[in-house]
């Protein structure tokens, strides 16, 4: 690797890390799992004259349910925290369901979850899974923190909202209004491939009554896609075959798949279709069972 | 009392490969390893565009950074002499672009500095303007009348073909084709591939001007070929080159050609009189160095109703890319594609080829079988599974019908191949077995009626391994024997050298298995080197599964002439004559008194403190092997899939692989060297190609889009083996380093096609990934060609 020449600093806390952004004027990169982020510089596509390393920030590496039941999770939790993670499994089964889908064990093992969210990849795993969920970002600055929704913080291919003095710190899903289910599927041809299509699927229930639903789509856009308004046709009724039908072609219609070597938008759009089918055939089998 | 030949590490032991102890330790040593002082670094500058006149290259700005020593370009080559390099097959290559660049990713400049990053940052101050012109991507654009010329630097070069090929028998191939009764067609693309060892190109050049000598670390898998040529190229005297080539991170032909990178860095140590390091990066690797593949192939098979073949029509259109560079012996155009359908007793064939420059990188040597035996074994088994479906017939039963029987031997092919042995039914009755075939067609039916699309494909063939003879077999005029050089110290302990060059295939283990199982020397006891050309006998090197046939067989051989001397100083340490002694595992005895004994250790130490009167001291020899025939190992293998008809994703449910490789010397590396080449089947079959956009820009320049598959994708192995000795190999031993990469793609792809056979596919072309699958399975209709590039909408 004979990246361009870089600066490198590791601080040890917040405030220092955004000091030296603040410093750097938006020629400085935040380096977390850095999964994304390296390989961009090997290639010499970014040249970033700072790396700010925020591995050494103590308390930033949890993942936890509050009391209220919302989730928590932290700028340096890794992918593979979240794997075989039973709080995850219980309070949200979509991350748990997409955990041992991103990438590969070794990307894992170093990748961040709110590191990815940043990267705004429309192929990001996550993006899509915390919007499905209704999530938001905590990010923290010079003047304290906000929060930014997901639909405000991700605007695009590798276009996050936050200003160049600010870290996300911090990624929140909201507490259920009841129980919540749900799951994720992704076509890739192989492991650590980008993804032909993805689909990340997240419903609150009431017994076998749907009251909450979100649908989020990745690689097939120039950005996450959130297909929850089609999605919205579940609220309220119980997940019949008809429904998820109904459900599947509508979700497929949002997609705006570009044809490529991985296939066509056709093509693509009928894997988003089976992968909407798919999780909510199993989802209504489960509630049904759970009923 | 003879020695435990197992115990030992002789023939057919499992013996632990003695290379992993530093590899898994960390301690191999790669080019990239290796630190000379004062050493300085290369980095080139590689072209952005398939085709264009270069107009101008300015190099101030690179000059301008500090630490850079020397920015070398195409014109400063040239005041050389040293623009142009021949290739293994009597073309000729840029060193630096000159005139024009011609495909993406061909070297026009280089710098050297004091280290990597500088030259790196260098390599982007260099402006080069450049005047595109159009590119060829394929050898349809490339046969087309007013198609630009690519090579307009040679004389006589009126168009873009390379060569017009034929051989066979043709009013033979056309009375066949006039008597049958069923004529069966086959047309596919095999598409390009790249063999992406895990180590990349590279070298250190290091001219000493003091000595006159030119050392050069180098990744090589045929140091000698390389010292011949630079010696021609560089016009210094062979003596004074050295070519060393230290453990190599995997080779699979990649390594065998000499590319620019080399000749330069040559160039930059005479020039700067310090060792220059060239270390290519993973892209330059996969857009500039040789290519596997990318060869379209027809056909037709004329056959009798009742299943007997009776001739063969083929026709393959070769993609070259700029330069023709393939290795291939010089009297076969396009290799060994004439040893298509070796296997079966078919009465008449005839081959044309036809082959095209393109603006694609040059190669064709890898990858892990050059010679286009790959092509070949692939399209004959995707045509006897077409034929065999149109002739409404099992599979296997055609195959059985019309396989070579184990009497026919020895059998002339077609083509005029002579293969000498086999047991092809036994193998294909073990892989039928194994794989459930008896059950398999009511399985298929029942799965069907949920829904479900089960496929089962065989692959069965022979291929020619171990070049030579050096009657036909040469490269640049070379013959292709090889060598081995056996010295055996005092205390009875020995170093062997072969001019074979190892890359993973265990050379160092299984060599010093031959010398225990020739003179009873334990495996432990024997050092084993390669790569120097200093002091490692004159050798062709190590591809095309070559190494265990040749100089295998000459190691076998070398032990041999050490045998028959040791014999003479046994004779004389137990006072009797030569006739009288004989010989079991590790030592010679008195007929008449097998307890009177000596070793071969106690002959070792003799032949340097007690030799017998009148006989030269030493006990050390050398080999030079010619095999009178190449060696023809069998292979039958079956894949089992099942297609989601939802996603077209196809899952492997089993793969039972049959090798006949002859006599295994050690079984342990024969097994890994299968399960290495299957995974190298499906990688093609499901995932692994390059190919280019209409602007000549490449699709596989990277490991995020060059795919090779990990241990998540890849399926399980079962393996079986049947063992016919080669009746000409010392040992009876054949090649078999490259038989599942040959055999084992058509199994796969036969599988799926053969999931789908009843919706009307009859071919998907390679790689057969999801999409392709399911446009197959939804519209009835074959996928030809390479996956469509289009990035707009």
């Amino acid at each position: 690797m004979y990246p361009s020449r870089f600066g490198y600093e590791a601080p040890k806390t917040i405030d220092e890390a955004i000091a030296i952004l603040d410093k750097y004027a938006g020629e400085a990169k935040v380096l977390s799992g850095g999964q994304s982020l390296i390989p961009v510089i090997k290639l010499r596509f970014a040249a970033p004259e700072m790396l700010v390393d925020i591995n050494g920030i103590p308390g930033l590496d949890y993942n936890r349910v509050d009391p209220d039941g919302s989730i928590h999770i932290g700028a340096l939790c890794r992918h593979e925290d979240l794997e075989n993670n039973e709080l995850m499994e219980k309070h949200a089964p979509t991350i748990a369901a997409a955990a041992p889908l991103v990438s590969d064990p070794i990307v894992r093992t170093r990748g961040t979850f709110v590191g990815s969210v940043c990267h705004a990849d429309p192929q990001g795993d996550w993006a899509a899974t915390m919007t499905a969920m209704g999530g938001h970002i905590v990010a923290q600055g010079p003047n304290g923190t906000r929060e930014i929704a997901m639909n405000d913080f991700v605007i695009g291919p590798f276009q996050n909202t936050l200003a160049y003095n600010e870290i996300a710190i911090e990624a929140v899903i909201p507490a259920p209004k009841g129980v919540r289910v749900g799951s994720y599927l992704k076509l890739e041809r192989r492991v650590g491939d980008f993804a032909t299509a993805s689909v990340a699927v997240s419903l609150e229930m009431n017994g076998e009554t749907v009251i909450g639903a979100g649908i989020a789509l990745a690689s097939v856009g120039g950005r996450t896609i959130d297909a929850t308004a089609a999605a919205q046709s579940l609220v309220g009724n119980k997940i019949t075959p008809e429904l998820i039908a109904e459900v599947a072609a509508a979700v497929a219609a949002t997609a705006e798949p570009r044809t490529d070597h991985r296939g066509s938008s056709d093509y693509k759009r009928q894997i988003v279709k089976t992968f909407v089918t798919r999780i909510l055939t199993g989802l209504a089998t489960t509630s049904q069972k759970a009923a | 009392m003879a020695l435990d030949e197992i115990k030992i590490g002789g023939l057919g032991a499992s013996r632990r490969r003695v290379e992993d102890n530093r590899f898994i330790r960390g301690k191999g040593n790669y080019v990239d390893d290796i630190v000379l002082p004062g050493m300085l670094h290369m980095e080139l500058l590689r072209s952005p565009l398939a085709h264009a006149r270069i107009k101008s290259i300015d190099v101030s700005k690179a000059y301008e950074i500090p630490g850079v020593r020397l920015v070398l370009t195409g014109e400063m080559m040239a005041a050389r002499n040293l623009a142009w390099m021949p290739t293994l097959s009597y073309d000729t290559q840029a060193v630096l672009a000159t005139d024009k660049v011609r495909f993406q990713g061909q070297e026009v400049a280089a710098v050297i500095a004091d280290d990597p990053y500088i030259a790196k940052d260098a390599c982007q101050a260099i402006v080069v303007e450049y005047e595109q012109l159009p590119a060829i991507v394929n050898p349809f654009q490339a046969m087309e009348s007013d198609s630009v010329v690519i090579r307009d630097d040679k004389e006589n070069q009126p168009g873009n073909k390379i060569f017009d090929w034929e051989i066979g028998d043709k009013a033979a191939t056309d009375k066949a084709f006039a008597e049958a009764d069923v004529v069966s067609k086959m047309e596919l693309h095999y598409p390009r591939s790249h063999p992406s060892p895990m180590e990349t190109c590279g070298s250190i050049a290091d001219f000493n001007r003091a000595t006159g000598k030119l050392t050069v670390y180098m990744t090589s898998q045929a140091p000698h070929i390389v010292r011949a040529a630079v010696a021609m190229v560089a016009e210094l005297p062979e003596h004074m080159i050295r070519i060393v080539s230290p453990d190599l991170g995997g080779g699979f032909g990649n390594k065998v050609p000499i590319y620019p990178g080399y000749v330069v860095a040559i160039l930059a140590s005479i020039l700067t009189e310090v060792p220059v390091k060239w270390i290519e990066d993973k892209t330059g690797n996969l857009i500039s160095t040789g290519f596997g593949r990318d060869v379209y192939l027809q056909g037709e098979m004329a056959l009798r109703k009742d299943g007997k073949m009776l001739g063969m029509r083929m026709k393959t259109i070769s993609d070259h890319g700029a330069f023709y560079a393939d290795a291939q012996p010089s009297k076969f155009k396009i290799g060994l594609m004439h040893s298509a359908f070796a296997a079966y007793d078919l009465p008449a064939a005839h081959l044309e080829s036809v082959g095209y420059y393109t603006n694609k990188a040059p190669g064709g040597v890898a990858y892990r079988c050059s010679f286009r035996v790959t092509e070949a074994m692939f399209f004959q088994e995707r045509m006897v599974h077409a034929a065999a479906n149109d002739l409404g017939m099992d599979q296997a039963e055609f195959r059985r019908m019309n396989l070579v029987k184990d009497d026919m031997f020895p059998y002339r092919t077609a083509f005029g191949f002579l293969t000498d042995s086999g047991q092809y039914g036994k193998c294909l009755d073990i892989g039928m077995k194994a794989i459930g075939y008896d059950t398999y067609k009511a399985e298929q039916a029942e799965a069907r009626s949920r829904g479900k699309l089960l496929g089962i494909g065989i692959s069965t063939m022979t291929e020619p391994l171990g070049a030579g003879n050096s009657r036909e077999y040469d490269i640049l005029g070379i013959k292709m024997f090889d060598s081995a050089e056996l010295r055996v110290h005092m205390t009875g302990k020995a170093i062997l050298r072969t001019g074979a060059m190892n890359q993973g295939q265990g050379h160092q283990t299984t060599w010093a298995q031959i010398v225990a199982h020739e003179l009873g020397i334990p495996a432990d006891d024997v050092t084993v080197e390669e790569g120097d050309t200093d002091t490692a006998p004159f050798g062709m090197g190590t591809y095309a599964s070559r190494s265990t046939p040749v100089a295998g067989a000459a190691v076998a051989m070398v032990a041999r002439k050490i045998r028959a001397k040791a014999r003479k100083i046994a004779a004389h340490l137990l006072e009797v004559s030569e006739e009288d002694i004989e010989w079991e595992l590790g030592r010679f005895y008195v007929r008449s008194n097998k307890e009177r004994g000596v070793t071969i250790q106690d002959c070792a130490l003799a032949a340097y403190s007690n030799m017998p009167d009148g006989m030269e001291p030493g006990l050390e020899n050398n080999a030079y092997y010619d095999p009178p025939n190449l060696t023809w190992p069998f292979a039958a293998y079956f894949v089992k899939v099942e297609v989601d008809a939802e996603t077209g994703v196809w899952d492997v449910l089993k793969v039972v692989a049959v090798d006949d490789c002859g006599v295994r010397i050690n079984p342990m590396i024969v097994e890994a060297q299968i399960m290495g080449g299957l995974t190298e089947a499906y990688a093609m079959a499901s995932m692994q190609y390059q190919t280019y956009d209409d602007q000549g820009n490449m699709i596989g320049a990277n490991y995020m889009d060059y795919l090779l598959p990990t241990a998540w994708e890849t399926p399980g192995f079962e393996l079986h083996e049947v063992v016919t000795p080669c009746p000409h190999h010392p040992i009876g031993a054949k090649g078999v380093g490259e038989c599942a990469t040959v055999a084992g793609p058509a199994a796969f792809v036969n599988a799926v096609v053969d999931a789908l056979g009843h919706l009307g596919v009859r071919n998907i072309d390679m790689p057969m990934m999801p999409n392709r699958v399911y446009e197959a399975l939804t519209t009835g209709k074959d996928i030809s060609g390479m996956p469509p590039v289009m990035m707009g909408d």
